[in-house]
């Protein structure tokens, strides 16, 4: 049992949530129905609490470089006001974690990892900045982190945003953030989510969390919001076909057969820890034409797939599914597998064990689900 | 806290029987089970003519976050399946003990069942 609790688990008690552990803290699972909340987020909009996330400012006049050093993308182009998804990579070409950086100012990123990982990635980060001009600090514990996601999650943020700066929140563009006043505090806006929706994450300080939390949610009323929890914020993230770590990603895993290789910007100046291991997995064709690849099935019966289950082509064994349920927006089984990249074309016919029994999947192109814009 | 419902036997694997001793039992899993799988998506009956087993797998229950198997409360055949679980498992969620039922049984044999006060206690549940 973890004995970490978000600033928020008085609201979440309140509002009857179920507690799971993850990544060591107690999160709330679901409130009432998880698939209420699920397509509140689709059709309306749902906050939630994502405060076990970490946040560690890297700060300093080499902070660009050795940013480009510590993790596989090259941070040091994005402007400021920026976001960038990317990856940490062990020196073996074995992901860390999956984190993104928001470049705060020439010399300063937020960087946010997940929350199992936070500490990986700290310590990572602290060895790695020997001899450049750094301060790594966590913030983690003093930070709290409220999501607001969904077709209407503009409109919910603008009521509590002074009207001369609803531009900023309206211009505001995919990746992006910036420092706004809501509900009477300049707090950090990011554009950016996990659910295949628009929306926001905000960063707030723990001591203001409960207040804007409760805040968001009688601005919400109206639109439909509700809090939404991680049984939620997992069906959302995996129709949106967006990795989880631990699921998709892991120290075992690359890059390259993940679907991430656009990330890895092997092009870039300079070195970076795990490069020449990564360059060699690309120019092998893994993720391509050798190993494997995780591809989107979809289910052509209704029984589901489940994480670990055996991906089979006439009875041999040729990956695993790494996370799958009944899709709530689609009403079929969905699943994320690592197959054999021979298998790996859409269209091909594949067959999930389903605890003792073969049943029929197909490849098909990652997302599930894509909003209509 | 999930609701026990005083009148029925129930299995240590949560389903619940309901068996006056002049027809067909009635079989269902409990709130207590329902609550705990989530919003329940997909349910997988015996056959009507089929035989079930006490304490053998008959089927399973799924949720969006996890898959449970159907456990036979009794032995015996099985006469009837609810077709509107099946076709709208979320029932089962919303009225686990009536509309959510899931088949009935000729009993031969009842497996070992607890009461619904010993059921209640051994699982947190309200009767």
């Amino acid at each position: 049992m973890s004995e970490n609790y978000t600033a928020l688990h008085e609201q979440h008690q309140k509002a009857g949530a179920s507690f799971t552990d993850f990544g060591g803290w107690q999160m709330p699972l679901k409130y009432g129905s998880e698939l209420a909340e699920h397509h509140a987020v689709r059709n309306a909009a749902g906050i939630f609490d994502l405060s076990h996330m970490g946040e560690v400012w890297v700060t300093g006049p080499d902070a660009a470089a050795f940013l480009d050093y510590a993790l596989v993308g090259k941070l040091s182009a994005i402007p400021a006001g920026k976001a960038k998804y990317s990856l940490m990579c062990q020196e073996d070409g074995g992901i860390i974690d999956d984190l993104i950086s928001y470049r705060r100012g020439e010399d300063k990123y937020l960087v946010v990892p997940n929350a199992g990982n936070t500490k990986a990635v700290l310590a990572a980060l602290v060895q790695r900045a020997d001899g450049y001009d750094v301060k790594v600090e966590d913030v983690s514990a003093e930070t709290s982190l409220i999501a607001v996601q969904g077709p209407n999650a503009e409109a919910i943020l603008l009521g509590l945003i002074p009207a001369e700066q609803h531009s900023l929140v309206t211009e505001l563009k995919y990746y992006a953030a910036a420092a706004v006043e809501i509900n009477s505090q300049e707090l950090l806006l990011a554009r950016t989510g996990y659910t295949g929706e628009d929306g926001f994450e905000i960063y707030v300080p723990n001591e203001q969390a409960p207040v804007l939390w409760e805040a968001l949610l009688e601005a919400g009323t109206d639109q439909g919001l509700i809090p939404a929890g991680l049984a939620a914020r997992d069906s959302l993230r995996l129709e949106a076909g967006m990795p989880l770590y631990g699921n998709e990603l892991s120290r075992h895993g690359n890059p390259y057969s993940a679907g991430l290789g656009p990330v890895v910007a092997l092009s870039k100046e300079g070195d970076f820890v795990g490069k020449e291991a990564l360059s060699t997995l690309k120019s092998a064709g893994v993720g391509t034409s050798k190993g494997q690849k995780l591809v989107g099935l979809i289910g052509l019966g209704r029984r589901a797939a489940r994480g670990h289950y055996p991906v089979l082509k006439d009875r041999s064994l040729v990956g695993e599914v790494t996370s799958g349920q009944p899709s709530p927006t689609l009403g079929y089984p969905v699943a994320m597998a690592y197959v054999d990249v021979q298998h790996a074309e859409p269209g091909t016919a594949l067959d999930i064990d389903l605890r003792g029994k073969a049943e029929p999947f197909e490849v098909v192109t990652l997302p599930f689900y894509k909003r209509q814009k | 806290m999930s609701k026990v419902k005083a009148e029925l036997k129930y299995s240590k694997e949560h389903e619940w029987v309901a068996a006056d001793g002049t027809g067909p039992a009635g079989i269902g899993i409990s709130a207590v089970a329902a609550d705990a799988l989530g919003d329940i998506v997909y349910v997988d009956l015996p056959e009507v003519g089929s035989t079930v087993t006490a304490g053998e797998t008959c089927g399973e229950v799924e949720s969006t976050k996890s898959v449970s198997d159907l456990y036979a409360p009794v032995t015996g055949e099985v006469v009837e399946i609810n077709d509107d679980v099946v076709s709208d498992p979320a029932l089962i969620n919303s009225d686990p003990y009536g509309a959510g039922w899931l088949f009935k049984v000729a009993v031969i044999d009842e497996g070992p069942l607890l009461s619904a006060e010993e059921y209640a206690a051994a699982n947190g549940g309200e009767l």
